[in-house]
């Protein structure tokens, strides 16, 4: 096995997995709870110390201060795009939260950007995959929605970065989908994936030539997911209780948790069934009661999921394609088990979609594709090539607030636009570009990625300088700048002040703290498993004593095995667990004489007819030593 | 601000077959090596160089596309993912060309823009905030209007006007509605008959550039005036697709 080992993570908005290429196939790798599905949910427990995953959605209801989901949401966003998100999800924003700074949210009495939220579930699904391959794990392909923007992207590659991760590739969540599908099914022709998450909604169109997938368009909702379904089936039951309970709930984080819980479960029932009953117990002895059919539940949530028809149309117009002339069409995301979402999308594209993968696998199963292309490929992959867009144009800010779009939507990434500036007033030594994307003419209506401050322009007359600054998106879908005078052929310092985000240092302070508190889990885990060493040990000796190999072990050595012993059972409390493995390694030393009597005896006994478990040995014959070092991952 | 796109488009093509691979020193390396497939760095070539074509504005779509697959197939990060970070950064500003070129030239308008701006050609912008700063600024532009256009374009943003308003005040005239789509259709006819001029243009510009590489002296005067040609056809073209865009706005298309 290489060290180079490159796993795929899909960081979802409400469950998380790592997936691998074993072989010719890719696997998920599963948490030591046994599934596959890492809930994205963090909490803090007692301590302070954050747990993650299903361990953590338990402290949802119990402790709904202390907890966070759908963290995904605030990736990449400022405090003004969340408003909207603030009414229906309990996200606590910090109180002393400065305009212009990143969000950061509060778990208990601490508060943590949603990069380092999202980082402590990314640093769960490598320890899992280092588990998995008892090595290190430091190198990923992490997914994204494909309509995810320039902030967002960076905000998750800054995750990545906090937990420890040297993320190779940012791939979308739908063309990673299409590599997994593809796998199998070498062929050509159109696909179109329409992906609804959790939390993001996406529509790629792809074109399938001889191993090459090459997305032709994409569209979509970075807020559109389950989540929205979850949150009118909330906002009824808590109007009903309201109405008939006469009790507002709204306020009630523990209440909203239990009333959530409920409403999910039903919402999945109701995929296999025609009717649900709603049965939820909330705080003050109250009782919530309600039967919803099917067919409410499809009437209840048919405007959020025909929020995906207009996306699915501009992707089409886009391509240049009808729908007709799409030869596939995939599902990919936890939603998409809706029946009334399938019927939608069949209705509109006319086909019936593909299931046959695990929605809720299928990206990750694909980042692991793209992992293993990036690695160098193997025969499964041979051949295989993605060529992705940018989901939004990019443009700059002209006279007037205008948008000057540089580098259109659907273009092939990596892309690139070059720009001429100058000088307004002799001797200028600035000049600050504003960096915007999206598809309006407006400034105002775009998303401001950055501020760029070119610095250190010689001095020359007005308008004589000519500073060439050239755009380039990378294959992550990511903004770079370099900017060059060219009289001078000076290279102008850029400044760059994102708009949204955290800058290098920030990351790189988050990157320290996340070491800190690693190196106290790991002397934590040291600790844990020097003490059950030693419990292993001690319990080997007591097993020993009773045996008859003690009888003929000289009494000095007994009395040597006793004070070592003593020392072990001294130090084995203490947070030392150097000092734990040295008494382990002592006592180990002093012992193995008794070890050898032991097995002979263990052998004798086993000629006499006995069976080892008669002869009072855990271990079989071939054990070459009885108190040999317990085994620990 | 001038306009995008024009990535180092005045530096002289590179001579093929006169580098050698920086790493195996073999001749001939021009985007890659073909003989041991390393990725070089980008010189600095205009989008026809970059794919080994002569500047003509025929040419064929689909050897293109053929093309910028197996280049993708070599200079793509991902598959120098494993390589030094010189030649990752090469593989990025070398992708990034190819499917900048790709993406002009296998488009027709975008193509002969292109080559325009490649001969020396400011073409003006079309949008709107471009016609209305030109206007506020008392500038006077050939092309803001196509001059025969005049009178029927003045017709029909009256009509459009009218129906505006209607619509604003929530009443509805089926036979302004229908009147301004029958103009539309006729614009329409006009657009494809102006992308039709467009490609006779194309032949002639072509047939003088294989003159040229025939060894037949080629005047300024002539190259100009065939430049000429195709730059007022664009100006049609964008302007008609202005104007329908409008009407298709207005009748809420």
């Amino acid at each position: 096995m290489t060290t180079d080992r490159i796993v795929g993570i899909d960081l979802g908005t409400t469950n998380s997995l790592v997936a691998f290429m074993q072989g010719e196939s890719p696997i998920v790798i599963p948490g030591d709870d046994g599934l596959n599905l890492v809930p994205s949910v963090v909490a803090l427990d007692e301590k302070n110390q954050p747990v993650i995953g299903n361990a953590a959605r338990n402290s949802l209801i119990a402790n709904p201060g202390r907890a966070v989901y759908s963290i995904k949401r605030l990736m990449g966003r400022g405090v003004d795009d969340v408003q909207e998100e603030l009414k229906f999800f309990p996200f606590r924003l910090a109180d002393d939260l400065q305009p212009g700074e990143v969000l950061r949210i509060k778990l208990g009495e601490k508060t943590f950007t949603p990069p380092e939220i999202s980082a402590l579930i990314l640093r769960q699904l490598k320890r899992n995959a280092e588990r998995f391959f008892g090595a290190a794990v430091t190198k990923a392909v992490i997914t994204v929605p494909a309509y995810f923007n320039d902030a967002q992207r960076q905000a998750t590659k800054d995750a990545g970065r906090i937990a420890g991760l040297e993320v190779l590739r940012l791939v979308n969540e739908p063309t990673a989908a299409s590599l997994a599908y593809g796998l199998d099914k070498k062929q050509n022709g159109i696909v179109a994936v329409y992906d609804l998450g959790g939390g993001t909604f996406d529509i790629s169109i792809l074109k399938l030539h001889a191993g090459i997938f090459e997305v032709i368009a994409t569209n979509g909702d970075t807020h559109l997911g389950g989540d929205d379904i979850d949150n009118v089936l909330i906002t009824i039951a808590l109007d009903d209780t309201l109405g008939d309970l006469g009790v507002d709930f709204r306020g009630n984080a523990e209440a909203v948790q239990a009333i959530r819980k409920a409403v999910i479960e039903a919402k999945i029932a109701l995929s296999s069934q025609s009717s649900v009953r709603l049965d939820i117990e909330l705080p003050g002895r109250k009782r919530y009661l309600r039967e919803i059919t099917r067919e409410q539940f499809e009437q209840l949530i048919q405007p959020v999921i025909d929020r995906t028809v207009g996306p699915c149309k501009q992707a089409l117009k886009d391509a240049g394609l009808k729908a007709e002339q799409i030869d596939e069409v995939v599902l990919v995301g936890g939603s998409t088990r809706i029946p009334k979402v399938r019927a939608l999308v069949k209705e509109l594209f006319q086909r019936e979609p593909h299931t046959d993968l695990n929605p809720d696998e299928v990206v990750a199963l694909g980042a692991a594709v793209q992992a293993n292309i990036l690695s160098g490929g193997s025969e499964a992959t041979e051949n295989m090539l993605l060529l992705d867009v940018t989901p939004l144009s990019l443009g700059i800010e002209v006279a007037g607030g205008v948008t000057d779009k540089i580098i259109l939507r659907n273009s092939t990434i990596p892309a690139s636009a070059t720009q001429f500036y100058t000088t307004q007033v002799d001797g200028q030594a600035n000049v600050a570009i504003h960096v915007l994307q999206g598809e309006r003419e407006l400034a105002k209506d775009c998303r401001s990625l950055a501020r760029f401050d070119l610095k250190g322009i010689p001095s020359m007359a007005a308008g004589m300088a000519r500073i060439e600054v050239k755009f380039l998106i990378d294959a992550n879908g990511i903004l770079n700048v370099a900017a060059r005078e060219q009289r001078s052929g000076k290279e102008s310092e850029i400044q760059v002040q994102p708009s949204y985000g955290l800058t290098d240092e920030q990351v790189e302070g988050m990157i320290l703290d996340s070491f800190d508190s690693a190196e106290e889990d790991f002397r934590q885990r040291q600790i844990i498993e020097a003490r059950n060493e030693a419990a292993t040990i001690l319990a080997a000796l007591e097993k020993g004593k009773k045996s008859p190999a003690w009888g003929y072990l000289p009494t000095d050595e007994k009395k040597k095995i006793a004070k070592m012993e003593k020392a072990l059972v001294a130090v084995k409390e203490e947070d030392d667990y150097q000092a734990i493995r040295k008494a382990i390694d002592a006592l180990n030393h002093d012992t193995t004489r008794l070890a050898e009597l032991m097995m002979d005896s263990a052998v004798s006994t086993a000629l006499k007819g006995k069976t080892m478990d008669e002869a009072d040995m855990g271990e079989g014959p071939t054990a070459p030593h009885p108190m040999a070092k317990a085994e620990f991952e | 601000m001038t306009n995008s796109s024009l990535t180092a488009i005045t530096a002289k093509p590179a001579p093929e077959g006169t580098q050698s691979c920086w790493s195996c020193g073999t001749m001939r390396a021009v985007h890659f090596c073909e003989s041991c497939g390393k990725v070089q760095p980008p010189a600095p070539v205009d989008y026809f160089t970059f794919f080994g074509l002569s500047r003509k504005l025929n040419l064929d779509v689909t050897a293109l596309e053929k093309d910028f697959y197996e280049l993708s197939r070599k200079l793509h990060p991902d598959l120098n993912a494993r390589a030094s970070s010189r030649e990752q950064e090469w593989s990025l500003q070398q992708s990034s060309l190819l499917n900048d070129a790709h993406r002009t030239l296998r488009d027709p308008i975008k193509r002969t823009q292109y080559l325009l701006r490649l001969e020396g050609v400011e073409l003006e912008e079309q949008s709107k905030s471009a016609t209305e700063q030109a206007r506020s600024s008392g500038q006077l532009k050939k092309q803001i209007v196509p001059p025969d256009l005049l009178e029927e374009v003045f017709e029909l943003n009256m009509q459009l006007e009218d129906l505006r308003m209607q619509k604003k005040m929530g009443e509805d005239d089926p036979a302004l509605i229908e009147e301004i789509g029958r103009q539309r259709l006729e614009l329409e006819e006009k657009h494809e008959a102006i992308l039709q001029e467009l490609q006779n243009q194309w032949k002639m510009w072509d047939g003088m550039i294989q003159r040229e590489s025939n060894g037949q002296p080629v005047s300024e005067e002539e190259r100009r005036q065939e430049c000429n040609k195709m730059v007022d056809l664009l100006n049609r073209r964008n302007y008609i697709r202005n104007l329908v865009r409008d009407v298709s706005e207005v009748l809420g298309e």
